[in-house]
C-alpha cells in the first residue's frame, strides 16, 4: 500500500498536517479577522460588513505613535536580549565543557513557571518599596522618589527577561557548530587580537546603546553616550579578537537572525509587561489592541490594528532580512 | 652545513598533567592521569632550511601534537623551539612566521576561495593590489584558476586540498606544516597529489613538515624523515638510508617488509661480523652495518633482495646462504612472494621478480627445499629491544600474509 505513493509526493504528504492545522487555526481567523475589521457598527447595534478599507487608515493616523513606541520598545528589548545573550550563548558553547547541559538547562529554567506569574513576581520584588528597592532608599543608596516600575526601563526590561531564551538558544545552536578547527586556521593566519576595530566597535555600540536608553527614559544623553563609549572600547578591545569577527561571528548570522526575530516579533506584539510593570505612558499597540478587543468591543478597529501591526512586522522582517543576508555575503570582504 | 629552518629541543608535551589539562581531560582517563600523557617525548630535532621533512609513524604516537606545538596550537609541557634561530616556544601562532595546512582543510565555508586564499594576507595589511596578484598567482600554482569566486562548498575535496595549501602557500612562511593533508582523498589522487606537491615545494623553496602514517608517501616526496613511535623517532634519516639500515625493530617494520633473525655474534675479521643463526647457520655482515648498534641484535634482510636456489646451485663468492623450505607461493604477477620456513621455524619472506621463471609451472612451488642467498651488504643489523616476543607477533603476521 505504502509502497504505491510516488516518491516525488511523500514530502507533500509529510507536510500535510501542518498545513491542515495552519489552514485551520491560523488561515481561516485571520480571514475571519480581516472581514471583521471591515465591519461598520457596534456591540448594542450589531454590526455590517460595510468593506470600510477606510479603518486602515484612520487606525495608522490615530495609533502610529503606539506603533513607533512598540516598534522601539521591541527593538530595545532585542537589542538588550542580543547583547545579554550573545556573550551567555558564547560562553556555553566554547567554554562550557562537560558543563553545558546543565547551563543551557538553567537557561531555559525560567518556562517552567508561566510568563504572567514571573512578571508579576518583578513586580512584587521591584515594587516602590519591595525586596529591592526598600533596603536600598532606607540605607539612602537612592533617593526616596525613585520609581523602578511604572517606568518604560521596566517594561523593557521585563520583555528582555522574558525573551532571552528565544534569542540564547539560536545563538547557542549556531556558535555551538562553529568548528573551532577554523579558530586555529584563522590564527595560524595571523588573525590576532583586534584592539583598534574591537575598541571603535565597542565605542559605537555602547554609546548607540545608551543613547537609546536616554531617550526612553527621557535624560539628558550626553554623560550617558560618553560613559558607555568608554566602557565600550574597553570591553571591545580586549574581548573581541579578529578571528571573532572574521569567522565565529559571521558563522553565527543565522543563530542571530533567527534569535533577534523570534525575540523581536513577540516583543512588538507583547502587552503584558507594559501591562504589569508599565504606566498609561508606555503603553504599546498590544495594550490598545486588547483594550479595543476586551474593554471597549471595537472589533473592527481591533482587527485593523492587528493587521497593521503585522503588515508592519513583516515590512520590517523583510528589510532585516536583506540587510542580514547581504551582510552574510559580504562579510569576508576586509 | 645547511641553516636550520626549525630546531626542536628536547620537545616534551604532556597531556592532562599540565596547565592546559581542562580542555584535554576527558583524553586522559588512564591510571596514572595525575602526571598526564606522554604524548612527545623530549625530542631533538633540527629541520633544514628548504628541505621536505617527514614525521612518519604509526596513529597516536605524538607526529600531531609536535606539529602542533611548532604551529603554535599547542603549549610545550617542557623544552624550546626555534624558528630560524629564533626562539619562538612562547610566541601565539598569529605572531609565528609558519603556516598549518590542516588534516580536514579547515576552510572558511562563508569566504569565496579567492577570499579564503586571501586570508592571511589581508590580516597582514598587505594592499589590494597585491593580495590580488598574489592570491592570482597562487592558484595558478596549485592549478585552480577560475575558482575564486566558488565557496568551499561548491568544490571537491581534491579541490579543497590545493585551496588549503595555496591559502598556507600565499603567506610564503618560513615553514609550512602539513598534516596528513591526502589523507581523505582517494588513492589515484592521492598519488597525483604526491607528486604535485613535491613539485610545488620544489617550485616555491619553503621548508615543508609533513606529517603521516603512510610509509610509502614519506618515501616519495620526503629528503629526510624521522620514523616516530611513542612520543619520540626511533630514527632520522634519507628515505635510503632508512629503508636500507633501519636501526630500530620497529622502523624496519613500519617501513616495507623486512626479515628479522635473532643471531648471536660470533667473531669478526677486518671487515665482516659473523653472526650465527638459532639453526647454526653462519652469516657475514660488513662491520660498517653493525657500527653504533648496541644492545641485542637482530639480523635483517629485505624480501626483495634475497634469491631463491637450489641446495647445488652455485652462489656468488662470500654470499649468505641460509637453507629452507617453500611453504607458501602467492603469484602477484609482477612478482612471486614465498614464504620460506627455516630449519629453525623462523619464517622469511621473499619477493622474486617474474623475469627467469615466469610462468607458474617454473616457479618454486610448496614442500621445494630451497637454499636462499643474499649479499653481506644487503644485510642491516637492528637494536632489538622488544626482543623474542615481537617477533613472535611479525612471524604470526607473516604467517597470515
Ligand atoms: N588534546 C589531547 N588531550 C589528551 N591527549 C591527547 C590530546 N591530543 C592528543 N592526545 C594523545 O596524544 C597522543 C599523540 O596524539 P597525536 O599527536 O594526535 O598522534 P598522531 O598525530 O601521531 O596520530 C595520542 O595518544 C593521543 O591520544
Ligand atoms: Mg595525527
Amino acid at each position: 500500500m505504502i509502497q504505491r505513493v510516488p516518491r516525488g509526493a511523500i514530502p507533500y504528504l509529510l507536510l500535510l498536517p501542518g498545513i491542515g492545522w495552519l489552514v485551520l487555526f491560523y488561515l481561516y481567523p485571520a480571514l475571519q479577522l480581516f472581514l471583521v475589521s471591515l465591519w461598520t457598527g457596534n456591540i448594542t447595534q450589531g454590526y455590517q460588513q460595510t468593506w470600510n478599507f477606510g479603518i486602515y487608515a484612520e487606525g495608522f493616523n490615530e495609533y502610529w505613535p503606539w506603533i513607533v513606541r512598540s516598534a522601539a520598545y521591541g527593538g530595545l528589548a532585542t537589542l538588550l536580549a542580543f547583547l545579554l545573550g550573545y556573550p551567555l550563548a558564547y560562553t556555553i558553547a566554547f567554554k562550557g565543557g562537560r558543563y553545558k547541559n546543565v547551563l543551557l538547562f538553567l537557561v531555559i529554567a525560567p518556562f517552567f513557571t508561566s510568563f504572567l506569574l514571573r512578571t508579576i513576581s518583578w513586580k512584587i520584588i521591584l515594587a516602590d518599596n519591595g525586596l529591592v528597592l526598600g533596603p536600598l532608599k532606607q540605607l539612602g543608596i537612592i533617593p526616596q522618589d525613585f520609581q523602578f516600575l511604572a517606568t518604560p526601563v521596566a517594561v523593557i526590561a521585563g520583555i528582555t527577561y522574558n525573551l532571552l531564551p528565544f534569542m540564547t538558544l539560536p545563538l547557542y545552536v549556531a556558535l555551538e557548530k562553529v568548528d573551532f578547527r577554523l579558530l586555529e586556521a584563522a590564527r595560524d593566519l595571523y588573525a590576532g587580537p583586534w584592539r583598534p576595530g574591537g575598541a571603535i566597535v565597542g565605542a559605537i555600540g555602547g554609546g548607540i546603546l545608551a543613547f537609546l536608553a536616554a531617550l526612553v527614559v527621557e535624560i539628558n544623553p550626553l554623560l550617558p553616550v560618553a560613559v558607555a563609549a568608554v566602557v565600550g572600547a574597553l570591553i571591545g578591545r580586549y574581548l573581541i579578537s579578529e578571528s571573532f569577527v572574521r569567522i565565529t561571528f559571521p558563522l553565527s548570522l543565522p543563530g542571530v537572525f533567527a534569535g533577534s526575530l523570534l525575540t523581536f516579533i513577540p516583543a512588538v506584539g507583547d502587552f503584558v509587561n507594559a501591562d504589569l510593570l508599565g504606566n498609561v505612558r508606555t503603553q504599546m499597540i498590544g495594550n490598545v489592541i486588547e483594550a479595543r478587543f476586551l474593554k471597549i468591543t471595537d472589533y473592527p478597529m481591533a482587527s485593523a490594528l492587528s493587521f497593521i501591526l503585522m503588515a508592519a512586522i513583516i515590512i520590517g522582517v523583510l528589510i532585516y532580512a536583506r540587510i542580514l543576508g547581504t551582510e552574510e555575503l559580504t562579510g569576508g570582504r576586509a | 652545513m645547511a641553516d636550520v629552518a626549525v630546531r626542536l629541543v628536547q620537545l616534551t608535551k604532556r597531556f592532562g598533567g599540565d596547565t592546559t589539562g581542562r580542555r584535554v581531560a576527558k583524553y586522559v582517563d588512564d591510571a596514572n592521569a595525575d602526571q598526564g600523557f606522554l604524548a612527545v617525548d623530549h625530542i631533538d630535532l633540527d629541520v633544514n632550511e628548504g628541505e621536505f621533512f617527514s614525521l612518519l609513524g604509526p596513529s597516536g604516537c605524538g607526529k600531531t601534537t609536535t606539529l602542533r606545538m611548532i604551529g603554535g596550537f599547542e603549549q610545550p609541557t617542557d623544552g624550546r623551539i626555534e624558528l630560524q634561530g629564533e626562539d619562538v616556544t612562547y610566541l601565539p601562532a598569529y605572531k609565528r612566521n609558519v603556516n598549518t595546512v590542516f588534516q580536514n582543510y579547515a576552510l572558511f565555508p562563508h569566504l569565496t576561495i579567492y577570499e579564503n586564499v586571501a586570508f592571511g594576507l589581508r590580516r597582514r595589511k598587505v594592499s589590494d593590489a597585491d593580495v590580488k596578484k598574489r592570491v592570482t598567482e597562487m592558484l595558478e600554482l596549485v592549478e585552480l584558476p577560475g575558482y575564486e569566486a566558488r565557496k568551499p562548498g561548491q568544490i571537491s575535496g581534491g579541490q579543497a586540498q590545493r585551496v588549503a595549501l595555496a591559502r598556507a602557500l600565499v603567506n610564503k612562511p618560513a615553514v609550512l606544516l602539513l598534516d596528513e593533508p591526502l589523507g581523505a582523498l582517494d588513492l589515484k589522487l592521492r598519488k597525483q597529489m604526491q607528486i604535485e606537491l613535491k613539485r610545488i615545494q620544489q617550485e616555491v623553496g619553503i621548508t615543508f613538515i609533513y606529517v603521516t602514517h603512510d610509509q610509502e608517501e614519506a618515501m616519495t616526496m620526503s629528503d629526510r624523515i624521522a620514523v616516530m613511535n611513542h612520543g619520540h623517532y626511533e630514527q632520522l634519516g634519507d628515505p635510503e638510508v632508512l629503508y636500507e639500515r633501519p636501526r630500530t625493530r620497529f622502523v624496519a617494520g613500519f617501513l616495507g617488509v623486512s626479515n628479522l633473525l635473532p643471531a648471536s655474534a660470533d667473531g669478526r675479521d677486518d671487515r665482516y661480523a659473523n653472526f650465527r643463526l638459532s639453526d647454526g647457520t653462519a652469516v657475514r655482515v660488513p662491520i660498517a652495518v653493525i657500527q653504533d648498534r648496541a644492545g641485542t641484535l637482530a639480523l635483517g634482510v629485505r624480501p626483495e633482495k634475497i634469491r631463491l636456489l637450489e641446495e647445488k646451485d652455485e652462489s656468488p663468492a662470500g654470499y649468505n646462504r641460509v637453507a629452507g623450505r617453500i611453504v607458501h607461493a602467492s603469484y602477484l604477477g609482477v612478482s612471486t612472494q614465498y614464504i620460506v620456513q627455516l630449519k629453525d621455524g623462523h619464517r622469511v619472506t621473499v619477493y622474486e621478480q617474474n623475469v627467469t621463471r615466469a610462468t607458474k609451472a617454473e616457479l618454486w612451488s610448496s614442500g621445494e627445499d630451497v637454499v636462499l642467498c643474499w649479499a653481506p651488504e644487503h644485510c642491516f643489523v637492528v637494536e632489538d629491544a622488544g626482543g623474542m616476543a615481537a617477533a613472535e607477533a611479525d612471524r604470526e603476521l607473516a604467517a597470515v600474509v
